[in-house]
């Protein structure tokens, strides 16, 4: 009797088992597919806004026009300045944290002894760890007087200092990446490169940097992108002034500081310039998108380059 | 590379017979320009100089944290006390301090933890562990992966339409830890795999040879096998959300709060935000305590990432199979 009793008990416990097993995979598969929702969530509120600002704004005017002034009649909502003040921003982060952050790659892989890579590896994780405000605060306080020494028409509020400070947040990402892509191509070939004869200079520059290629561009685009979505540090450094112009020492206003701009007044909801945030967050949606989208296929793409 | 070594017509042909065209033309080029001319001091140089522009770069990032550190350290040192962290914000620059956003900054995070990381961590073990290789794994993974690519800003509008409309939240310290949990959730998801990976397939192989089903062996082998490797992306994950200020301006946390929030729907400020504020205002005396301020979010920061450091070292050690 005990025996039959024991022996459906422990035919619960399998049936159990098999019972949990299915609960639990079916949680877990509802914890991956949140991923999806979260993105169908991200694309379709942003949709459904941004179709109402484009109700009362043509979408060609939006993209083309030359004028930003959504607080003040008349209201004009080209979005050109904004892109202008972006524009500036990236390309001076890219000038210097790209070629800085694969120098660092190429240093603590080629050149440096295993002692000064663990002194600078740390070093980049704090930097990397580092919030963005905290860089917005060094541009204001240390960046942009420094830039006022050299040249005095230097405005509070610039776009160079902007620049350089997310140069220096995106620095560490880049420099690590680099440092993966690098490690990653084989020893084999960087030693047949030192067989023919070349030295330490000629086989980074003509064997490890076009091998690990992918990874470094990726790193590229990754870089910029970023750079495209910082908010914190822009709206600190470059300002509140929508322009177009062609000189980055003057206050310029990025998308995503527009967006906080607006986010942090008291516009009321359902108005035109509240709505155009959406819009606006749209546009960094689908660019930040291509450019992630860009660096996986080139990745996917130049892999085997390596190998 | 070969153009550095300036191989002369004549030294083209050396191992090979002088038969063709090529060869007879090389006889009449004088003798000296026939010579291998490795052109090794030039070479050299050049070498050097790369090696100096790399160690500049290598440099500049060096300094940079220095002069960060230095800046901030120097302007906020003399601002830290007891009274600073003990205090409520105020008007007066002399009295501000950061008791509201260094709580609200604690329980932000503690009410993101509880979100993200099982949602995180579960998430993680489907795409590792259960699912097959089929095309919805690569729709998920892609997603995933483009996910971790949205500027913060941008969940932050979502935030505020979903958390704080849609469900009605307000302004409040659930509609903020749920914002910040979208944000960090695909960057758990990823290092939670990276993680999961590196349990060496045996383990599973084993439990399953036994008996368990596949959830008994996740549970009991694969999770505490690959435990210190997903702390270690979650405190890394979570110490982002304690630094993000973007997302929680746009849902509208408070710079200005005399009282530490009591209930995860009351108004809530955290340290970045404390931050934002006093460094965008004109006066000397509020960028002294912004400068106060990011040392002690720095402190946070620098403990929560040692501990990760810490366990991915015991890790490393432990995992010698």
């Amino acid at each position: 009797m005990s025996f039959m009793s024991e022996a459906f008990l422990k035919l619960d416990r399998v049936k159990l088992a098999h019972f949990e097993e299915s609960v639990v995979k079916k949680l877990l598969l509802g914890c991956a597919l949140f991923c999806i929702v979260v993105t169908i969530g991200i694309v379709f509120l942003l949709f459904e806004e941004a179709i109402g600002f484009f109700a009362q704004v043509p979408l060609s005017d939006f993209l083309l026009g030359t004028n930003w002034a959504p607080m003040f009649e008349p209201r004009s909502f080209g979005v050109l300045p904004l892109i202008c003040g972006t524009f500036w921003v990236t390309l001076g982060a890219a000038l210097i944290g790209l070629p800085t952050g694969l120098g660092i790659g190429l240093f603590l892989n080629d050149f440096a002894p295993s002692w000064i890579r663990n002194l600078v590896k740390p070093v980049l994780e704090i930097l990397a760890g580092i919030p963005t405000v905290v860089y917005g605060y060094f541009a204001l306080t240390v960046i942009t007087p420094w830039l006022q020494g050299l040249l005095p028409s230097v405005e509070v509020f610039n776009a160079a200092s902007a620049a350089i400070v997310v140069g220096l947040m995106v620095l560490p990402m880049v420099a690590s990446l680099c440092d993966d892509a690098i490690k990653s191509v084989p020893r084999a070939v960087k030693e047949a490169g030192f067989a023919l004869g070349a030295t330490k200079s000629e086989v980074a520059l003509q064997v490890t940097i076009p091998s690990a290629l992918s990874g470094i561009v990726a790193s590229f685009i990754l870089a910029i992108s970023r750079a495209f979505g910082e908010t914190m540090a822009v709206t600190l450094a470059a300002g509140s002034t929508p322009k177009l112009t062609l000189n980055p020492f003057e206050s310029v206003q990025t998308l995503t500081a527009y967006i906080v701009q607006v986010s942090t007044g008291d516009t009321p909801q359902g108005s035109i310039e509240y709505k155009s945030i959406f819009a606006v967050g749209l546009l960094l949606l689908v660019v930040s998108l291509l450019f992630n989208m860009l660096a996986f296929y080139l990745v996917k793409k130049y892999r085997t380059v390596g190998e | 590379m070969m153009t550095d070594y300036e191989l002369t017509q004549g030294s083209a042909s050396i191992g090979s017979p002088p038969i063709n065209g090529v060869a007879t033309q090389s006889r009449q080029v004088p003798l000296e320009s026939r010579q291998w001319r490795p052109r090794r001091t030039r070479r050299k140089y050049v070498g050097y100089m790369f090696l100096l522009l790399t160690l500049a770069a290598t440099l500049l990032g060096v300094a940079a944290l220095y002069v960060l550190l230095e800046s901030v350290i120097s302007q906020g040192w003399a601002r830290l006390s007891w009274d600073f962290i003990s205090n409520f914000p105020s008007r007066i620059a002399s009295r501000a301090g950061i008791k509201a956003a260094l709580f609200g900054s604690i329980y932000l995070t503690g009410l993101v933890a509880v979100i993200a990381i099982p949602v995180g961590v579960g998430a993680a073990v489907y795409l590792e562990e259960f699912a097959a290789d089929t095309k919805w794994r690569r729709v998920i993974d892609i997603n995933i992966a483009n996910l971790a690519g949205v500027p913060s800003i941008v969940y932050g509008m979502l935030g505020l339409m979903l958390f704080v409309r849609i469900c009605a939240f307000g302004h409040s310290l659930l509609a903020g830890a749920c914002t910040m949990s979208l944000l960090i959730l695909p960057v758990i998801i990823v290092t939670a795999r990276e993680a999961l990976k590196t349990v060496p397939n045996g383990v599973r192989l084993a439990a399953l040879g036994l008996g368990a089903t596949k959830w008994q062996t996740i549970r009991a082998h694969v999770l505490p096998t690959a435990l210190p490797g997903i702390l270690t992306g979650v405190i890394l994950s979570l110490s982002r959300a304690v630094g993000e200020t973007a997302p929680l301006l746009m849902i509208g946390a408070l710079s200005y709060m005399a009282f530490v929030p009591e209930s995860p729907m009351d108004d809530f400020t955290v340290l970045p935000i404390q931050i934002f504020n006093w460094s965008s205002r004109p006066q000397d005396e509020f960028r002294v305590a912004a400068a106060a301020g990011i040392l002690v979010l720095l402190a946070i920061l620098l403990t929560v990432n040692s501990c990760a450091i810490f366990m991915r070292m015991r890790f490393q050690r432990k995992m010698q199979w």
